[in-house]
């Protein structure tokens, strides 16, 4: 049984008309960040939501918690409809769904020590006040690895992967059952983000955490996800168990993305697929498959039809019109 | 191959109210003529000042105050401002690793790649239709060069109108217009996404190979060094602490920080298996002691590293500042 469910989900953005083109009748242009999405996580597993930058994977992560209300479609949480709750139920079951922020310096507010940034989630659910919360506040920052006399200080008394297991703090002091974990390490240098990788791995185990994990870094999902979901211009285009897409990928895109990956050690044993261009507007995706512009293996039917999303594998779908050819971008790059 | 760069003990320091800190402290290093030497480390360990110091584009309240640079046989600390300046650009070219900031957003890609050849280049022909016309045609093909469609019209756009990918190229044009003998790119791939990032490496790897280029790539990306360099240095809290050929280095790290950074890396074969990350934090590099830098962190450390630990030799054209090396081998 799935913890979380997302049908169809899309967030539309509608650009603004000056009054010049709202006098001559013009259109408003629409940025669809997200597409019809869907998507499940079971519970206690880590689904890992890769894609480049501008492909709306943080916003399908921020739709989700309905902190960016969804234009379409349905998120259900352990059997409730999140998209239809009225703003009071909406609270009461944000409790149970947190957020990680990507940014450690923007997400943190400066004027705030961190006993008040941590403690804030208590006060709002009304779990606990005064010497409770305090003391609740402490015990979570000790359990990521701060010390309890820090608990006064602001956060630009700490460096970057600190404030980070500040952010992370925040998320588990109200003790909740689903993190969207949004590029939490991105910023970090190797070292640290080591680090935070390890935490966050071990307080899954501990507190039976499910994560939507997102990232660009496909080495980092490669290493802590069960799932992973590929995502290009607001769609998701491939996804499955890690080792089946990180080992057989099936999308084109998938198959350019793991290429492009510099590797460590071992020289490449496969060639390398030289995408062309940078991705599309998303003010003005392409017609069809949205990566036929990018797309080496791109037919004509490519260009008018979208794909249908088919099975390739066990729990392993893909969105593309060459599948049943067998294709593989890598064969023919090696 | 002869050496192009030569850098010995260099010491940059900055001057901050709080006191001083040894941004860069005894680097030594050499760039051989068409290598391209990976510069690794994370952020604050003095790679990015290494580099501006070596342009001479440190400014006040830092100073460079020991070290000796030859470049291509000059004295690069004994020049003049204005010698200095007939060399960056024309011999020595960098790319910044925020193409957006470095870029100015008030002239044309086009006039700003003008502006380079109208500094240094002495073989444009004086007549002023034909030197204009000479300055366009470079121009055009520079930006053909990196791989930007339709040069000819993009020369008049604005940085803006280009993606962060096109920019970064933009940049390497300009980096190149003169082709120089050095170029040294700044982290030129962080801000980009993996698919534009191996676009722009091989971009710079290609171009390398067809002018004799040597690179410096700082970066923070052993992934990117194990697939793009011949030589690779890492440093640590100001200093090398390891370098070497980059398979060595990569293949058989010998110095604990090496080791601690590969090791942090997550990949995919790795699943299930917990990861050792470094533990601790980076020190503050004002009023350092002179000992092991890395001691605090690191797994080996003994009470005797507590001493200045000078780089020792550990294999053909490798070198490690470490102690226990024989524990590494």
């Amino acid at each position: 049984m799935s913890l979380l469910q997302v049908t169809n989900l899309s967030k539309h953005y509608e650009g603004r008309l000056s009054l010049a083109q709202r006098l001559t009748g013009g259109r408003k242009s629409v940025v669809r960040a997200v597409n019809g999405v869907s998507l499940y996580v079971n519970k206690g597993e880590v689904l890992g939501l890769i894609g480049e930058s501008g492909c709306g994977k943080s916003t399908l992560g921020r739709a989700i918690l309905r902190l960016h209300e969804p234009t379409e479609g349905k998120v259900e949480f352990d059997g409730t409809d999140v998209t239809a709750l009225s703003p009071s139920a909406l609270k009461a079951i944000r409790r149970r769904m947190q957020i990680i922020f990507q940014d450690p310096y923007a997400s943190l507010n400066p004027r705030r020590t961190v006993a008040e940034i941590v403690g804030l989630p208590l006060a709002l659910h009304g779990i606990a006040s005064g010497d409770e919360a305090r003391a609740m506040t402490t015990q979570v920052l000790q359990r990521v690895g701060l010390q309890a006399d820090q608990i006064d200080r602001y956060p630009h008394q700490f460096s970057g992967g600190q404030r980070q297991r500040i952010g992370i703090a925040r998320a588990l002091v109200s003790n909740p059952e689903f993190i969207v974990c949004d590029e939490p390490v991105s910023a970090l240098d190797v070292s640290i983000q080591a680090q935070i990788i390890a935490l966050l791995l071990e307080l899954k185990q501990e507190l039976g955490l499910t994560y939507l994990f997102i990232s660009h870094d496909i080495s980092v999902i490669g290493y802590l996800s069960d799932r992973v979901a590929v995502m290009y211009l607001g769609e998701i285009v491939e996804t499955g168990p890690v080792a089946s897409v990180l080992d057989n990928p099936r999308h084109p895109y998938t198959q350019s993305l793991l290429s492009a990956v510099p590797e460590i050690g071992a020289k490449r044993a496969k060639g390398r697929v030289r995408l062309q261009g940078d991705l599309p507007s998303p003010l003005n995706p392409p017609k069809g498959c949205k990566f036929h512009t990018r797309c080496p293996l791109a037919i004509p039917a490519c260009q008018t039809l979208a794909p249908v999303t088919q099975t390739v594998g066990l729990d392993h779908f893909a969105a593309c019109h060459r599948l049943e050819e067998g294709l593989s971008l890598l064969e023919s790059a090696r | 191959m002869t050496v192009l760069l030569e850098v010995t003990n260099l010491r940059t320091e900055f001057s901050a109210r709080a006191g001083l800190v040894r941004a860069v402290d005894g680097v030594s290093l050499q760039i051989s003529r068409g290598e391209c030497l990976g510069v690794v480390g994370e952020s604050g360990s003095g790679k990015s000042v290494t580099f501006a110091s070596i342009m001479g584009l440190v400014r006040p309240p830092g100073r460079v105050t020991q070290g000796t640079i030859f470049f291509d046989g000059c004295d690069l600390r004994g020049m003049s401002p204005e010698e200095m300046r007939a060399v960056r650009g024309r011999d020595i070219a960098m790319t910044m690793q925020d193409a957006l900031t470095a870029l100015n957003p008030a002239l044309t890609v086009g006039e700003q790649l003008a502006e380079v050849l109208i500094a240094h280049d002495e073989t444009l022909p004086t007549g002023r239709a034909a030197r204009h016309n000479a300055i366009k045609d470079r121009c055009v093909e520079m930006l053909g060069l990196v791989g930007i469609p339709s040069p000819d019209s993009r020369l008049r756009q604005y940085p803006h109108e280009f993606s962060g990918g096109m920019r970064q190229r933009i940049m390497i044009a300009i980096a190149l217009a003169c082709r120089p003998k050095l170029l040294i790119a700044d982290e030129p791939t962080t801000a980009l996404d993996v698919t534009i990032q191996a676009q722009v490496l091989e971009l710079i790897s290609d171009i390398r190979a067809q002018m004799g280029m040597a690179v410096a790539l700082i970066t923070h990306d052993l992934g990117v060094v194990a697939e793009h360099c011949d030589r690779v240095m890492v440093m640590y809290a100001g200093q090398v602490v390891e370098e070497g050929p980059t398979d060595d280095v990569i293949g058989h790290p010998r110095h604990p920080y090496t080791r601690g950074l590969l090791a942090s890396i997550p990949r995919p074969a790795m699943r299930g298996q917990p990861l050792t990350p470094i533990v601790g934090q980076v020190p503050n590099l004002m009023g350092l002691a002179p000992q092991c830098r890395f001691h605090s962190r690191c797994p080996l450390a003994q009470p005797s590293c507590l001493v200045e630990v000078p780089m020792l030799p550990v294999g053909p054209g490798r070198r490690a500042r470490c102690l226990r090396l024989e524990e590494t081998a």
